[in-house]
């Protein structure tokens, strides 16, 4: 019974645990409302083990897959299921939420029940679009994501949050809605919203073409990709730690899988009819967005950057289209998952104390900060691709998958390791080394208990991918083959 | 004999109106101005029994009565019975308003049930003179309405030119008649779409009578380019009339548009189906384009009142089943936000200082957070986003223009749409993200807000099963059509 209901389960517990904080809200005292969130996300993480636990993963179908009708004039359907590309991402989600709540307990602001309900229903939204097997399901959780991430960049964000966060919520809209424009297209040609009967449903060239533009509008902002990245930076910069860590591990991460699940298999002959222009644009995001971090003076900005330029090796990858780099691309998007969330944390910690996130008024905190210093400078080494990371496999594996394309693919791609480098040991060198800068940064302290905790947890995962990267990719490996199958297969050879 | 009773009983729901509304406006005279709250209770019994006689008509075959006049079918029946549960909302929100500014008077009530008889009327008319009586009955109680408060200017001037482009809307109307009357020779709608199918009359002269007819709907809907009286007399009203003009006469236009265009003139499609496309873009741009600009409240909700107005004559463009079931799901959304949205509006309007501009709502998290939170379900929901029911009205219009492969008109609805977000998002910036610089005192009247949660928890709750509302409005469609 239970097991037939697991992704449900793993989908409404944040949302229930998330929705009862809203209702406590006036009726607990703080400490209760800290512990109450903390238990939440630790039982939604919980629920999501079994997944991993039971995944059969020779199967390249959809597994745990649940079913109700329930707009049945549209034939839409509640329909869930997972493959190799939906679960590490799934657990990844459950397990930043905890990340979340812990480092929020420092930062005491206000409303704080409704913040935390706020990401704990995210975290139910996002594991909902990893799941949803039906497009306007998806679509659904998609949009619906968008709600709490508003308010939380707009209630409990920085000084200039009204403009970040509206842009940030119209430019994703833009797509979207482009994006159920693509739906209802194939809706109409297929007479179903079932993701799977897409992809076998033969689609002539021209309407490929346009549907593939309509789902890369949605994803590629989301992504995001050069040159519609503009609404990160400013959303990273006004959003608290918690928004930018969520913004950064997973959502993210929602484009990229996007464009496995949707945009590539459902127009593939567009997919290759495109593929030089998608690669062109990966490459400008990696390189140019590289060059942008380095002269960053906030350092929530130069992480933001780089975020874009890591997420460019993640679009390289896919659309490279062969194994081992969708392979690269797929774990470097949970290596960034971790490496990204990782840093927005420190510089959050960073801030909390000081008030500022200017570069220049930093300089010599390692005097102060010895080992939170270690940790960030471990972080930043993981960002610039150092090997025994997990940031190095999946830049590795993809530059790999690039020299069999084309070297100079592999060339540009790989100046990004001195760039990476370049930007991550700089920011190193004026922060941490040297003098102490100014008197706020003589009066830092040095981490608690609680915050080496969360740093320490996502070092060693950082570790642990990069040493035995196995762990992602035999989840992912029949799922992958699947991919590269229906990427291959024309739909116009049907018509 | 007996065929005169049943034709009576098929009526009967319009005669209780008409004789409780006489009622009403008679027993007013008699009674104390302090129980003056009778008169709504009296109000609220006619809406209940006229629905009572209207669900026990049944939903059948359509009935036809004096002459084949009269027509009860199963659109009639859903539109009827929503403008009974509508006006009954409205009541319920106007209550406390209307008493706080002492015009709580049997006048609010009996001409709002006069109105209620000319939108039944409509609904039900499958004869041009009846149709033109019922129109003329709602469009003269709603002049009346909006010059209510007597002693306002703004008031007086919105009921001037209600009344002024009224008037000439309906002689344009009239004139579009006494054309097709010319031409088939007979009052009754299905009379007329069979002469001029049988006989094949396609002259431009038909279609020229058909622009005045078409002129007459959109007057009453309010769509681009006759949307000039929308926000003069959304804000020279007091909010319990602009509640009412923006949701009960909306069904009779409705109703309108589809008795003339589909039940009468379906051989024109082609004709008139571009003059709905060209109106509905049009509202949906300068709808919600405007609407930016606006800083008083019910000036920017007439904006988006326009640009829904679009998006329901997008669905009525594509002229199929599927298009009139979308639209009446629109419609039946748009109603429910637009009564939560001047609902909470009421509510949150105090004595002294009603809520006029969109800047009084800053802040209005922290002083008031159950309110700001129902307001943020509307205004999500106003722009479309799931899971509120919004989104599943903009859905199924843009399905049912998608399935005709034309994309323009689609593209230019989620442009608008974006753009739509925008204003509506300002409020929720303003409720959520900004502080408020002053304390909004207002006495929270507690039916009123359990209504209200009912009504803007419905958008929400709706949004995630909108099955049940979807198969109503579609069944109601498919039995008429």
């Amino acid at each position: 019974m239970i097991a037939n209901h697991i992704l449900s389960i793993a989908i409404w517990s944040p949302i229930f645990f998330g929705i009862l904080l809203l209702l406590l809200n006036k009726k607990l005292s703080t400490r209760k409302i800290n512990y109450l969130a903390l238990f939440g996300a630790l039982v939604s993480f919980i629920v999501t083990i079994p997944i991993y636990k039971n995944f059969n993963t020779t199967l390249s179908t959809f597994q745990f897959q649940e079913f109700h009708h329930w707009i049945t004039p549209f034939n839409i359907n509640y329909h869930l299921g997972v493959d190799g590309f939906s679960v590490p991402l799934i657990l990844l989600t459950s397990f930043m939420t905890i990340m979340v709540i812990l480092i929020s307990y420092q930062s005491q602001r206000f409303k704080s029940a409704s913040y935390y309900s706020a990401f704990l229903i995210m975290s139910g939204l996002m594991i909902g679009v990893f799941c949803a097997l039906d497009s306007i399901l998806y679509y659904i959780f998609w949009e619906a994501m968008l709600i709490p991430m508003f308010l939380i960049i707009g209630i409990w964000g920085g000084p200039n949050r009204i403009y970040a966060t509206i842009k940030f919520f119209l430019y994703t809209v833009l797509g979207s809605l482009l994006m159920l424009l693509a739906f209802l297209y194939l809706y109409f040609k297929s007479g179903t919203f079932s993701i799977i009967d897409y992809y076998y449903l033969p689609i002539s060239l021209e309407a490929q073409i346009l549907i593939f533009l309509a789902f890369f509008m949605a994803f590629a902002v989301k992504i995001p990709m050069w040159p519609l990245h503009t609404w990160l930076p400013d959303a990273h910069v006004q959003a608290p730690t918690g928004g930018s860590v969520i913004l950064a591990a997973i959502m993210l991460k929602l484009g990229g899988y996007s464009f496995i699940r949707f945009a590539m298999p459902i127009a593939p002959d567009a997919t290759l009819l495109l593929k030089p222009l998608m690669i062109l644009l990966s490459l400008v995001a990696i390189v140019y967005i590289a060059l942008v971090a380095l002269i960053q003076k906030d350092m929530k900005k130069l992480i933001a950057y780089s975020s874009i330029s890591h997420m460019g090796f993640v679009t390289l990858g896919l659309f490279l289209i062969s194994p081992l780099a969708v392979e690269g691309a797929y774990i470097q998007m949970i290596s960034h998952g971790f490496i990204s969330a990782a840093l927005f944390i420190c510089v959050g910690i960073l801030y909390d104390q000081t008030h500022t996130r200017e570069i220049k008024n930093y300089g010599g905190v390692i005097n102060k900060m010895p080992l939170f210093t270690a940790f960030v400078v471990f972080f930043a080494m993981a960002n610039a691709g150092l090997p025994g990371t997990s940031g190095f496999v999946g830049e590795f594996m993809v530059i790999l998958g690039s020299m069999k394309e084309n070297f100079w693919i592999a060339f540009v791609a790989a100046t990004t390791l001195i760039l990476g480098a370049s930007y991550s040991l700089w920011l190193i060198k004026r922060v941490f080394y040297g003098d102490i800068g100014n008197a706020a940064v003589a009066k830092l302290s040095d981490i608690n208990a609680r915050e080496a905790m969360i740093l320490g947890a996502l070092a060693s995962l950082i570790i642990f991918v990069g040493v035995y990267p196995k762990i992602i990719s035999d989840i992912t490996n029949s799922s992958v083959l699947q991919f590269i199958e229906l990427v291959s297969f024309s739909k116009v050879g049907v018509l | 004999m007996s065929n005169l009773i049943s034709q009576l009983t098929l009526l009967s729901p319009e005669i209780f109106v008409a004789l409780m509304a006489m009622l009403i406006l008679l027993l007013d005279l008699f009674i104390q101005d302090k129980n003056k709250h009778l008169i709504y209770g009296l109000s609220q019994l006619t809406l209940l029994v006229a629905g009572l006689l209207t669900v026990s008509l049944g939903f059948s075959e359509p009935q036809f009565a004096f002459k084949d006049m009269f027509i009860f079918d199963s659109l009639a029946l859903f539109l009827k019975m929503m403008s009974f549960i509508t006006l009954s909302i409205v009541f319920i929100y106007s209550r406390n308003y209307l008493l706080n500014k002492k015009l709580l008077t049997g006048e609010y009530f009996s001409l709002s049930l006069f109105a209620l008889l000319g939108v039944m009327l409509m609904i039900s008319s499958k004869n041009l003179l009846l149709m033109y009586m019922g129109l003329e009955l709602l469009s003269l109680s709603l002049y009346a309405l909006i010059a209510l408060n007597r002693d306002d200017k703004k008031s007086n001037e919105a009921a001037i030119k209600y009344f002024v482009l009224g008037a000439l809307a309906s002689g344009l109307l009239l004139y579009g008649m006494s054309m097709l009357y010319g031409f088939s020779g007979s009052l009754d709608l299905y009379t007329i779409g069979n002469v001029i199918q049988t006989q094949e009359i396609n002259s431009e002269l038909l279609v020229f009578g058909l622009v005045f007819i078409i002129v007459g709907i959109a007057f009453k809907l309010g769509a681009v380019p006759f949307q000039m009286w929308v926000p003069d007399v959304y804000e020279g009203s007091i909010t319990p009339v602009t509640m009412m003009i923006s949701t009960v006469p909306k069904f009779a236009a409705v109703a309108m548009l589809i008795r003339f265009l589909f039940q009468g003139l379906d051989y024109l499609i082609v004709d008139w189906q571009q003059m709905l496309l060209i109106m509905a873009v049009l509202s949906m741009i300068i709808g919600n384009i405007t609407a930016i600009a606006q800083k008083k409240i019910k000036r920017m909700l007439a904006y988006s009142t326009i640009s829904h107005i679009g998006f329901i004559l997008l669905g009525f463009y594509v002229g199929t089943i599927g298009g009139v079931q979308a639209s009446i799901f629109y419609l039946t959304t748009y109603i429910m936000m637009t009564l939560a949205v001047f609902g909470l509006i009421i509510l949150l309007s105090n004595t002294q200082k009603p809520i006029e501009f969109i800047d009084d709502l800053k802040g209005l998290s922290q002083t008031k957070p159950w309110e700001a939170f129902l307001m943020m379900i509307v205004m999500f929901s106003l722009a479309g986003i799931p899971p509120t029911i919004g989104f599943y009205a903009k859905f199924s219009v843009l399905q049912v223009v998608i399935d005709q492969e034309v994309i323009w008109p689609a593209l230019v609805a989620i442009i608008m749409a974006l753009i739509g977000m925008y204003y509506y998002l300002r409020i929720i910036r303003l409720m959520y993200f900004e502080k408020s610089d002053k304390k909004l005192k207002t006495k929270t009247s507690l039916p009123m807000l359990s209504v209200l949660t009912i009504n803007a928890g419905g958008l929400l709750v709706l949004g995630i099963f909108p099955k049940t509302l979807m198969s109503i409005s579609a069944l109601a469609v498919g039995g008429s059509l």
